[in-house]
């Protein structure tokens, strides 16, 4: 499935979506797929701040556990609350109901995230 | 990492065409799941599930002395089994007493069959070896057979649909031997790791894909890796070698000591065990539900914030939704209810001692 269009990506397999304001950050169907059936996600707390490529939660399938990176420098003000008792919104629609966090990130430089195009490009040589 | 050192199962391309994930497991190239590690284990659980555990060990042990030779180098009482068909889980230990292996042995009629771990599967055959007097033959058949397991409800249905209106499926832990679909000589054992009925089947390495598909030609059945496998057994509480036990523990802190009889003491480690019983043991092997977060192995347990064991198996239940987990405790942490900590990467997250198998 090609990645949104609209959508920014990064190598560790995030995905950011400008949406007014604020930005939203999830993870792509790429990731979720090699993680299989998502069973736990840890999300950080609203006000936490991250740098661009720090840690800020994870997700857990059966077998294994793997980091989320943050995909630029931002601060939390929502998380997605029904994925604590949904995490599989994560593999059913990553790109949708399936997000992580909402992000406040001013005017932090986003050149360094690929588009789709560049994304899918990416992704089909690993 | 290169994968020409890896084996393979005689299934492996079988494995290929149902678009399984491979994983390196224990020297082999292994399934860890088809459609995904939740469906297939509740397929188990529901329905049926065919696991290719071929990678495990499996040594014939003949000749006039090989009965005697078994009662000596495992914990378990080999009189138990003297029935024709019949079949035992017992252990394997060194002189100190602590956990070579876990095994199963059958007694197929004229000889005896052992199915170990295939981590295992070179110290345990040395072992053997090393200890086995003359006149007992000691055949590693690893390489010509395949093991395929068929577990869940509707298993033993499926088994007597493929075989004669004059065969009988043996009783729990018994084995006798079939032929299925008319074409493929099997051994059928009631035996399993999943807490389900079902049977373990042993065929000769050139059948194993006859036989694999035909058991996958019924719609009740489903391809299940080894990740599931893991969930499956560990909801059951049963030891997987290396997480839950190895060298350095005994069966007493094991909680095996059930297949370690006092009546026959004289095995390989035998004195060991009955100093154990003796002394009392200061860690035993507990398990942990925790709800709010997946233990893995290596994490800390704690009580009242100190420090007390380190997870040895951990997963999630897909039956229940929590975490659960085994490690070794001091004894007195081990009663069912104790509250314990598990440290989460950096979290500590509430757990509690269960009696297993796991329930709501």
């Amino acid at each position: 499935m090609p990645s949104p269009k609209n959508y920014l990506f990064t190598n560790d397999h995030e995905w950011f979506n400008q949406n007014d304001e604020h930005g939203i950050v999830g993870i792509t169907d790429f990731a979720q797929d090699q993680l299989g059936e998502i069973v736990y996600v840890d999300l950080p707390e609203v006000g936490d701040s991250f740098e661009a490529g720090e840690s800020f939660g994870e997700v857990e399938s059966v077998k294994s556990v793997s980091e989320l990176f943050m995909p630029i420098g931002a601060k939390v003000i929502e998380v997605n609350e029904d994925l604590a008792d949904a995490p599989d919104l994560v593999n059913s629609d990553c790109y949708g109901d399936g997000w992580l966090i909402k992000v406040s990130y001013g005017d932090s430089d986003l050149s360094s995230l690929m588009d789709g195009d560049s994304y899918d490009t990416y992704c089909s040589e690993l | 990492m290169s994968d020409t050192t890896l084996k393979r199962t005689p299934l492996y391309e079988a494995h290929k065409r149902l678009g399984a994930r491979m994983v390196p497991y224990a020297g082999f190239e292994m399934p860890v799941q088809y459609s995904g590690i939740i469906d297939e284990h509740n397929a188990t659980r529901a329905s049926a599930g065919i696991f290719d555990v071929s990678h495990m060990a499996q040594f014939r042990v003949s000749g006039r002395d090989a009965r005697p030779f078994l009662q000596e180098m495992l914990s378990n009482d080999i009189a138990r089994i003297d029935d024709f068909g019949a079949a035992q889980y017992t252990l394997m230990l060194n002189d100190e007493g602590g956990i070579l292996d876990d095994l199963i042995v059958y007694n197929t009629g004229f000889e005896y069959l052992i199915i170990a771990n295939a981590a295992n599967h070179e110290k345990d055959f040395n072992w053997l070896m090393a200890h086995k007097p003359e006149n007992v033959e000691l055949v590693d058949e690893s390489e010509r057979t395949a093991l395929i397991a068929l577990q869940g409800p509707k298993s033993t249905h499926i088994i007597d649909e493929l075989t004669a209106d004059d065969y009988a499926l043996p009783e729990r832990f018994h084995i006798n031997d079939a032929l299925i679909d008319n074409t493929i000589p099997v051994l059928v054992a009631r035996t399993g790791y999943t807490g389900e009925d079902g049977v373990e089947i042993v065929a000769r390495a050139q059948d194993a894909e006859a036989l694999w598909n035909v058991l996958l030609s019924f719609p009740e059945v489903t391809p299940v890796g080894l990740g599931a496998r893991d969930t499956l057994r560990l909801e059951q509480g049963y030891p997987l070698y290396g997480d839950d036990m190895d060298v350095t523990r005994n069966p007493l802190e094991a909680k095996l000591g059930w297949v370690c009889p006092t009546q026959e003491e004289d095995y390989v480690g035998g004195q060991a065990v009955k100093k154990a019983r003796e002394d009392g043991v200061e860690q035993a092997l507990a398990h942990i539900r925790v709800d709010g977060g997946i233990p893995r192995n290596g994490q800390q347990v704690l009580v009242q914030g100190q420090p007390v064991g380190v997870v040895g198996s951990g997963s999630h239940s897909p039956t229940f939704g929590f975490g659960m987990a085994s490690a070794y405790l001091p004894v007195e942490y081990t009663d069912p209810g104790t509250k314990v900590q598990v440290e989460i990467r950096r979290k500590l997250v509430e757990g509690v001692v269960v009696k297993p198998p796991f329930s709501l």
